[in-house]
C-alpha cells in the first residue's frame, strides 16, 4: 500500500471560488492509503512546492495527489518537486480540478463532489503508479539535410560552422536548387547568382560538409539521435575523382537535342552535360536516356577526348548506409506547368511562358543570353502581359488552394526589370490582390507602378487567343467594369508552386506527416514552426509552406539551431511512459508490432520460465528509446502481455473504478 | 407504465469520457479556460492516445455503472502517433456493433474527434450527450449489481 | 415580387460566398459587352440579395449560357448557373404576365444567338 499525500490548490479563487477546497481535503483524507492532505493557496508557488516536499519527508510519502490546474499545465512542474524531495518523479498523479471543474461549473455542491470524485480517480491511480525511469539514447553527432537548395545550403553551412559533420543529399547533379535559375531578387534586386554561389562554394569546401549528389533517400531507419539512412548514389558515368568539370566533353558530344532541364527546356543540351557554368560540384554527367553510347554502344567520343580519363560507362548504382543524429528535410517546390489551363495557350503557343520561364529568358546565363525576345521567334516583344495567381487560390481540381506566397513580388521584380531594361515595352498585370507583406516589399511594388509605369489591373484574364503572330489577350478590368481586349506579344503566367512530387515518399520514409497539399506538418504552427511532430526531423524552407528566400533562409538557420541544440547532447532522455510485453505472456504473433507505428517493436528469442517448463519463446521486445507510448500495442495484444507505463490497464481500469462508484 | 418514477426523478446520469493527451483533453482544457459550461457529471480520463482505449475499459465503466461512455480524439490525419486514431475508430466500430447485437442503445456510446483548438466544440458535444443519456434514462442492462454495495 | 436570395440560391445550388472576386467570370464571357450586369456582377448582387435590379434586367436573356464562366472560375461559384437560376425565377412567377407574345419580335436581335436554343443545344448535347 503506499503512502499517498494529497494538495489540494485553491489557485486563487479559480477553483476556490467554486469548489469547497476543505471539504474535498476532508473526504479524501479518507480514501484509502491516503496519510496527509491539506490544502494552499498556490501549490504551485515556492512555498506550495516546499510544503509538498516537507510532507514528503515528514510523513514518507511515496505517492503525491495534487488537485490543481490541468496536467498540461504543471505536471512537470510538480514532478521536478516530488522527485527534489527523493521520490521518483512518476510517483506524482494531477487531477484536474480547474480546467475540468471549477471553471466549468457554478454550483458549489457539484463542483465540489466533483472534485472529490476527480481526487479519488487519482489517488486509485497513483496506489498503482511504480518508479519509472527513462532509458537514455545516445546521439550520433551527424546531421543529414536532403536537399540542396538554398535552403538545405543554409542549414547545413550552420551546423557545420558549429563544428557537426552535415551530409547533403540532392538528388540534381549540382546543389543549387531553385534560386540558382532566378535572374535577380527581390526586393533588393540583388543578381541571385552573385549571392548564392559563393554559398555553394562555401558548402562545397567546408570540411564538415560532405556533398551526395545525384544521390537520393533511398530508406531511413532508427529514431532521433540514432537513424540509419541508405543513400542511392546514381551512375554519372564519370569518375568524380578525376573529372576536372573541363566541359571538352561537353563541347565534343554529338547528340545535342535533350531539352535543357536548367533553361526550362527553352533550349537543348547534350547528353554529357554539366547542369550550368557554377555547378558544385563541378562534374560532368551522362544523360543515359540521351547518351549514343547507351543506345547502339558506338560513339565514345567524349572517352577520346577526356585528358583525365574519367569517363566511365560501367558504372552502377551504389547504396552508402550512413548514421545521422538528426535529418532536416529541405526539398523544396517546383512550379507547376499550367497545362491544365487551356484558356492561357500555355500548350499552344510558345510565346506564353511560365515566371521560371521568364526568369530563365531574363537571365544573362541563359538561353537567349538576357536578351528579351520572343521565344517564337527571337524577336522583341512590344508588350508584355502577366497574369497572377495562375493556378493558386483555386478549388477546382486544377488549381491549388493555397496562395504561393512568392507571385505577387516577383511579377512586380519582372515588370520592374522589362521596362528597366526597356522602358519602351508596354507591361501589364492582372491581378486579384496584390500581396506584399514583407519589409520593404509594398515599397517595391508602389515602385513598379508610379516609377516604372507598369500597368496593374484588377481582374484575372480569361482567355488568350492567338492571331496573325500575336497574342490576344481578354480580361476584365472589375475597377472600371468593363472588359478588355489587348494585344500582347507575350503572356508570363505566374503559376502556381506545389512541394516536390519526392517529398511524399520522404515524409513516408520520415514517418513525418504532411498536410493535404504534401507540405510538411510543423510540430507547432506557432511555437515549434521548424520541428516536424516526428522527433528528429527538422523543416527547412519551402517543403513546410510556400516561402520567400529571406523567410527560408531565415527559417533555414532556426532548424539548424534547433539540430545543434539536439547534436550538442551526448544523450537523450527518452519518454518513460513506454510500452513493455510481459515475456511470460507472450505469444508471439506479431500483432503489435504490425500497429506500432515507429517501429519500436521486435522479436527476440528467449528462455523462458513457464509453469515449471523452460522454453525458448519468440516473444515482442519493445525498443523503450522508440516507443511514443501511444499504447496502439496494448490494446491491440491478444494475449494481454504488452501494457503501457504510466498508463496501465489497471490503472486505466481503477480510475474508471473510482469516477463509477 | 414507467419504471420507477421516483427513482427517476433522482437520477442524474454518470458519464466517462476518454480523451487523448494531445487533442482533446487539450481541448477539454480549453473549454474549462473558456468557462465553456457542461454538465458536473461528465469525468474525463486521460490516456494518451484514443488508441490506447481498450474496448474493455468501456464495458467496465458500463459494469460499474456509468450510464454513457464517449471516447474523444485527434480528428481523423491529425493523430500525434500519426496512427492511432484509425486503430481506435476500428476498434470502437466493433465494440459498437457488437453492443448494438446485446441490444445496448446505441446512443450510449459514442466517438468525436475534438481538436485542442475546439473548446467550444467539446462543450457542445459533451452537453448534448449528457442531454441524450438523459433521456435515455439508467443503464440498466450492462451494470452489474454485484459490483453495487 | 416574392423572389429572394434563397430561391435564387437553392435553384442553382450555387454559394457566392465562395466567390473570391478575380472577375475571371467576366474576364472570359463573350457576351460581356451585350449586358448590363456583368457575370461578376451578378454574383455580388446575389450576395448582397440586390436581386430587384438583376430581375427587370435583360442582361439575363442576354446570357449565352455557354458556361465558360462556370469551367474557368478558381473558387466553383459558377455564375452562369447563378444567371439562369434568375432567369427561372423570373419564368417561374406565375401570373405576372411578364411576357406578352405581340412584344417579342421586337424584342428579337438578330446580331445574337437566342439564348433558348443554344441554352436547348447544351441541355441535350448527350
Amino acid at each position: 500500500m503506499q503512502k499517498i499525500g494529497v494538495f489540494v490548490c485553491w489557485c486563487g479563487s479559480n477553483i476556490a471560488a467554486t469548489v469547497d477546497v476543505a471539504a474535498v481535503v476532508e473526504a479524501l483524507k479518507k480514501q484509502p492509503g491516503v496519510v496527509y492532505a491539506t490544502d494552499y493557496q498556490y501549490m504551485c508557488s515556492a512555498s506550495g512546492q516546499n510544503l509538498i516536499k516537507d510532507a514528503i519527508k515528514e510523513y514518507g510519502l511515496t505517492g503525491v495527489v495534487v488537485c490543481s490546474c490541468s496536467p498540461r499545465m504543471h505536471e512537470a512542474t510538480f514532478r521536478k518537486t516530488v522527485q527534489a524531495a527523493g521520490l521518483n518523479p512518476y510517483m506524482l498523479e494531477i487531477a484536474n480540478i480547474r480546467e475540468q471543474c471549477s471553471w466549468i461549473h457554478k454550483d458549489i455542491k457539484e463542483g465540489t463532489e466533483k472534485a472529490i470524485i476527480l481526487g479519488a480517480a487519482a489517488i486509485a491511480k497513483v496506489q498503482l503508479n511504480a518508479p519509472l525511469y527513462s532509458q537514455t539514447s545516445p546521439v550520433v553527432k551527424r546531421a543529414l539535410v536532403i536537399g540542396g537548395g538554398i535552403a538545405g545550403i543554409q542549414t547545413a553551412l550552420d551546423i557545420a560552422d558549429a563544428g557537426f559533420e552535415v551530409d547533403i543529399v540532392e538528388k540534381k547533379p549540382t546543389i543549387g536548387g531553385k534560386m540558382s535559375q532566378l535572374d535577380k531578387t527581390f526586393p533588393t534586386l540583388d543578381c541571385a547568382a552573385c549571392i548564392l554561389t559563393p554559398k555553394m562554394v562555401d558548402a562545397g569546401a567546408h570540411e564538415k560538409i560532405n556533398l551526395y549528389t545525384y544521390c537520393e533517400v533511398e530508406k531511413v531507419e532508427g529514431f532521433v539521435g540514432n537513424f540509419s539512412v541508405t543513400i542511392k548514389q546514381k551512375p554519372r558515368y564519370i569518375d568524380a575523382t578525376k573529372c576536372t568539370g573541363c566541359g571538352a566533353c561537353v563541347e565534343k558530344c554529338p547528340s545535342k537535342k535533350t531539352p535543357n532541364e536548367f533553361n526550362m527546356g527553352l533550349d537543348n543540351r547534350t547528353a554529357i552535360y554539366i547542369p550550368f557554368a557554377q555547378a558544385v560540384p563541378k562534374l560532368a554527367v551522362i544523360d543515359k536516356d540521351a547518351c549514343i553510347h547507351f543506345k547502339n554502344g558506338k560513339c565514345g567520343l567524349c572517352v577520346r577526348t577526356c585528358e583525365a580519363g574519367a569517363i566511365n560507362y560501367d558504372q552502377t548504382e551504389e547504396f552508402i548506409t550512413r548514421e545521422y543524429g538528426a535529418i532536416v528535410v529541405a526539398t523544396g517546390f517546383n512550379q507547376i506547368k499550367p497545362t491544365n489551363f487551356d484558356e492561357y495557350l500555355y500548350n499552344q503557343s510558345k510565346d506564353v511562358v511560365t515566371s521560371l520561364e521568364f526568369e530563365r529568358i531574363m537571365n544573362a546565363a541563359g538561353p537567349t543570353k538576357g536578351h528579351l525576345v520572343r521565344p517564337s521567334n527571337g524577336k522583341q516583344p512590344k508588350n508584355i502581359v502577366f497574369v497572377q495567381c495562375v493556378g493558386s487560390r483555386g478549388t477546382s481540381c486544377r488549381d491549388k488552394s493555397y496562395c504561393s506566397k512568392i507571385c505577387c513580388m516577383y511579377t512586380a521584380k519582372h515588370a520592374m526589370l522589362v521596362k528597366d531594361h526597356h522602358p519602351e515595352i508596354d507591361v501589364t498585370v492582372f491581378y486579384i490582390d496584390v500581396r506584399t507583406p514583407g519589409k520593404n516589399f509594398d515599397e517595391f511594388y508602389r515602385r513598379a507602378v508610379e516609377q516604372y509605369g507598369v500597368h496593374y489591373i484588377k481582374g484575372m484574364v480569361g482567355k488568350v487567343e492567338e492571331a496573325d503572330g500575336t497574342l490576344k489577350v481578354q480580361a476584365s478590368d472589375l475597377l472600371d467594369n468593363r472588359q478588355i481586349l489587348m494585344d500582347a506579344d507575350m503572356v508570363v503566367l505566374a503559376a502556381a508552386i506545389e512541394p516536390d512530387p519526392t517529398a511524399r515518399s520522404i515524409a513516408t520514409m520520415l514517418t513525418a506527416s504532411m498536410d493535404t497539399n504534401d507540405f510538411f506538418t510543423e510540430a507547432h504552427a506557432k511555437l515549434r514552426p521548424v520541428e516536424s511532430p516526428t522527433a528528429g526531423i527538422f523543416l527547412s524552407g519551402v517543403c513546410q509552406g510556400p516561402k520567400d528566400i529571406p523567410e527560408t533562409v531565415a527559417q533555414a538557420s532556426a532548424a539548424a539551431a534547433k539540430v545543434i541544440g539536439l547534436l550538442a547532447k551526448d544523450h537523450l532522455l527518452c519518454n518513460a511512459c513506454v510500452a513493455h510485453s510481459d515475456e511470460t505472456l507472450c505469444n508471439g504473433c506479431s500483432q503489435c508490432a504490425n500497429v506500432c507505428a515507429y517501429g519500436a517493436i521486435t522479436y527476440e528469442d528467449r528462455l523462458v520460465m513457464d509453469k515449471g517448463v523452460r522454453e525458448t519463446r519468440r516473444v515482442a521486445v519493445v525498443n523503450e528509446a522508440i516507443c511514443q507510448g501511444c499504447g496502439a500495442c496494448t490494446v491491440t495484444c491478444p494475449s494481454g502481455a504488452m501494457d503501457l507505463r504510466g498508463f496501465a490497464n489497471n490503472q486505466i481500469m481503477a480510475e474508471v473504478d473510482a469516477i463509477c462508484k | 407504465m414507467q419504471v420507477n418514477e421516483i427513482e427517476k426523478k433522482e437520477y442524474t446520469p454518470l458519464i466517462v469520457a476518454f480523451c487523448c493527451n494531445w487533442c482533446s483533453y487539450a481541448g477539454a482544457d480549453l473549454a474549462g479556460s473558456s468557462r465553456l459550461n457542461y454538465p458536473a457529471n461528465v469525468k474525463i480520463i486521460r490516456v494518451p492516445c484514443s488508441c490506447r482505449v481498450n474496448p474493455l475499459f468501456i464495458l467496465r465503466a458500463f459494469q460499474r455503472g456509468a450510464d454513457g461512455v464517449i471516447m474523444c480524439g485527434c480528428h481523423p490525419g491529425d493523430c500525434h502517433y500519426s496512427t492511432g486514431n484509425y486503430y481506435a475508430r476500428r476498434r470502437m466500430t466493433l465494440l459498437f456493433s457488437m453492443l448494438d447485437y446485446l441490444g445496448i442503445e446505441r446512443a450510449r456510446t459514442r466517438v468525436e474527434w475534438v481538436s485542442a483548438a475546439e473548446g467550444a466544440k467539446f462543450a457542445a458535444v459533451m452537453n448534448e450527450f449528457a442531454e441524450t443519456i438523459n433521456r435515455l434514462g439508467e443503464n440498466r442492462k450492462l451494470r452489474d449489481l454485484r459490483c453495487e454495495k | 415580387m416574392a423572389v429572394d436570395k434563397e430561391t435564387i440560391l437553392r435553384i442553382s445550388g450555387v454559394n457566392p460566398r465562395q466567390c473570391m472576386k478575380c472577375g475571371k467570370c467576366s474576364g472570359t464571357c463573350p457576351a460581356y459587352n451585350e449586358m448590363e450586369y456583368h457575370p461578376h456582377q451578378f454574383v455580388s448582387m446575389v450576395e448582397n440579395g440586390n436581386l430587384e435590379p438583376l430581375l427587370k434586367s435583360e442582361s439575363l436573356y442576354l446570357c449565352l449560357s455557354c458556361m465558360a464562366c462556370v469551367q474557368r472560375c478558381p473558387r466553383q461559384v459558377a455564375p452562369g448557373k447563378l444567371v439562369e437560376a434568375v432567369r427561372l425565377a423570373v419564368v417561374r412567377q406565375q401570373n405576372m404576365d411578364h411576357l406578352v407574345p405581340d412584344q417579342i419580335p421586337a424584342m428579337l436581335d438578330p446580331e445574337l444567338p437566342q439564348q433558348a436554343i443554344v441554352s436547348a443545344f447544351r441541355k441535350y448535347k448527350k
